[in-house]
């Protein structure tokens, strides 16, 4: 009778994991963030478009939940199970009235050479001279709304790993009503032309790493200086390092301000807050998440008998948003925390 | 016996839930505009026993720098025992608190994203607070199941 129990228990429980496998939970939960809840995009692309829906097999989809694009945004989904990952699929096919195309893994025969120069002409305008595609996000805050849409990375290893051939051709023959992507066959190209420019693409796969991001292990979590001066004077100095480098000074505040009763916060402990609004601005264009790093900040600190000056770095947080864009600004945010510092303890 | 150890096995696999692996960031889009979702977003963090000590208003800065943005804030939050744990023993993690939600509206929905706190074993190996950061991660989730839950 116990082990009935005990089975039938289980089973319930298993019913109830299944139900929360509904492509519909699953996409609210992994998907929608990015692409919104009705597949309408944000940061990342619409996915609900229907000129998208009709060009691209399920099996594109679930390689691109599975392998991510590294570098540009979309992680990979490692961890969600198969009948997970055909859920979300599902759910977002269920937005189109037509089934999915089916394309085979079959090569297109074409001359590389050649697509080179037809990409180079017609194609690199929005995707880049080497096929790494547009710059930021779908939306930002810079962007107008309406214009989601940003020239995919073609070269890279997520997007080689998930389009097929007859994939890329079929999008090339045909377009996408509703992006700037044209039908180069309505556009002038022969089917030949666009056979080599598939060639083209697919010879991406050669520059293996491409597109990956730049690894971090070895750098440092925080930066950290021990100063000669006093609290004050440490911060004195700060302020007029973050002037002098053309930051606006938000805040100086206690470390435990708002967090312990006012009037016992320690006083040892404080927290300049700066900003640069040109470079702000700038940085949301290429990744509105990045509320992280903000405002900049440096934090003073009595440790015993020595001042110490901390940040955190902001390169060793650069893979968390695996956007390769981020990471130029990321090395120069830290360059800029190490040049405050710097001109803190002259 | 071996049929035993096969129910056993089985009842284990049965009971073992859908894992989502840590991503770096924890994110979630509310069907709620900004306002009201920042209200929702505060009261939740209070609810979960921490204290909002600040929220920084940076489409404030950048509009009166002559940039055009969206609502964007940030929320930072603490506990204060956590933070005189943090002070006393474990310095190092001083510049990532009080932890920091952002907050931007995008149309009539509203996004908010977090470091993921299990982030900081990586960051932090050696200093013995996997406990702690397990349980930022699961204060994050909790204070972002209960805004989504209200929308």
């Amino acid at each position: 009778m116990l082990r009935i129990f005990i089975i039938g228990f289980g089973l319930l429980l298993h019913a109830s994991a299944l139900a929360n496998h509904s492509g519909q939970h699953l996409y609210d939960q992994n998907c929608a963030t990015c692409h919104g809840f009705n597949g309408s995009g944000g940061v990342g692309v619409p996915l609900s478009l229907p000129a998208f829906l009709d060009s691209v097999s399920d099996n594109y989809l679930v390689k691109t939940i599975r392998h991510g694009r590294p570098g540009r945004i979309m992680p990979a989904f490692k961890a969600l199970q198969d009948e997970e990952v055909n859920a979300i699929v599902a759910h977002i096919r269920s937005w189109s009235d037509k089934p999915a195309p089916i394309y085979t893994d079959k090569s297109v025969q074409g001359d590389a050479t050649k697509g080179k120069e037809l990409f180079a002409a017609h194609c690199a305008i929005c995707h880049g001279a080497d096929g790494q595609g547009g710059p930021g996000t779908g939306v930002t805050m810079s962007r107008p709304r309406s214009l989601p849409i940003l020239a995919p990375a073609l070269n890279n290893s997520g997007f080689l790993a998930s389009a097929s051939d007859e994939m890329i051709k079929h999008t090339l023959m045909e377009g996408r009503e509703g992006t700037p992507m044209v039908s180069f066959l309505n556009d002038g190209l022969s089917e030949q032309d666009i056979n080599d420019l598939v060639a083209h693409v697919r010879s991406y796969e050669k520059q293996a790493g491409s597109s990956s991001m730049a690894p971090v292990e070895d750098e440092p979590s925080i930066l950290v200086s021990e100063s000669p001066y006093s609290v004050e004077e440490t911060v004195d100095n700060l302020v007029n390092a973050v002037e002098s480098m053309n930051f606006r000074l938000i805040r100086i505040q206690d470390l435990e301000s708002g967090v312990v009763e006012e009037g016992k916060e320690d006083k040892g402990q404080v927290i300049i807050y700066s900003c640069n609004f040109s470079l702000l601005n700038e940085a949301l264009k290429i990744d509105p998440r990045i509320g992280l790093f903000l405002p900049c900040r440096v934090t003073v600190f009595q440790h015993g008998d020595k001042v110490l000056i901390m940040a955190a770095n902001p390169k060793k947080m650069s893979d968390v948003f695996n956007n390769r864009e981020l990471e130029s600004v990321c090395r120069d945010m830290k360059q800029v925390y190490l040049d405050m510092i710097d001109e803190a303890l002259f | 016996m071996i049929t035993r150890m096969y129910k056993l096995v089985l009842i284990a696999l049965l009971l073992i839930p859908s894992f989502a692996q840590a991503d770096d960031l924890i994110m979630r889009r509310i069907a709620v505009d900004f306002p009201e979702t920042m209200t929702t977003l505060q009261a939740s963090v209070i609810a979960q026993g921490y204290r909002v000590s600040r929220v920084q208003r940076v489409d404030i800065g950048l509009t009166s720098s002559g940039y055009d943005t969206a609502e964007y804030r940030l929320v930072f939050m603490a506990r204060p025992d956590q933070m005189d744990l943090i002070e006393t023993k474990h310095p190092d993690l001083i510049p990532f608190v009080p932890l920091k939600i952002t907050i931007f509206a995008e149309g009539n929905e509203t996004i908010l994203v977090t470091l993921n706190p299990l982030k900081f074993n990586e960051f932090f190996p050696d200093e013995g607070l996997g406990d702690l950061f397990a349980q930022w991660e699961k204060d994050i989730v909790e204070i972002f199941d209960r805004v989504q839950s209200e929308q």
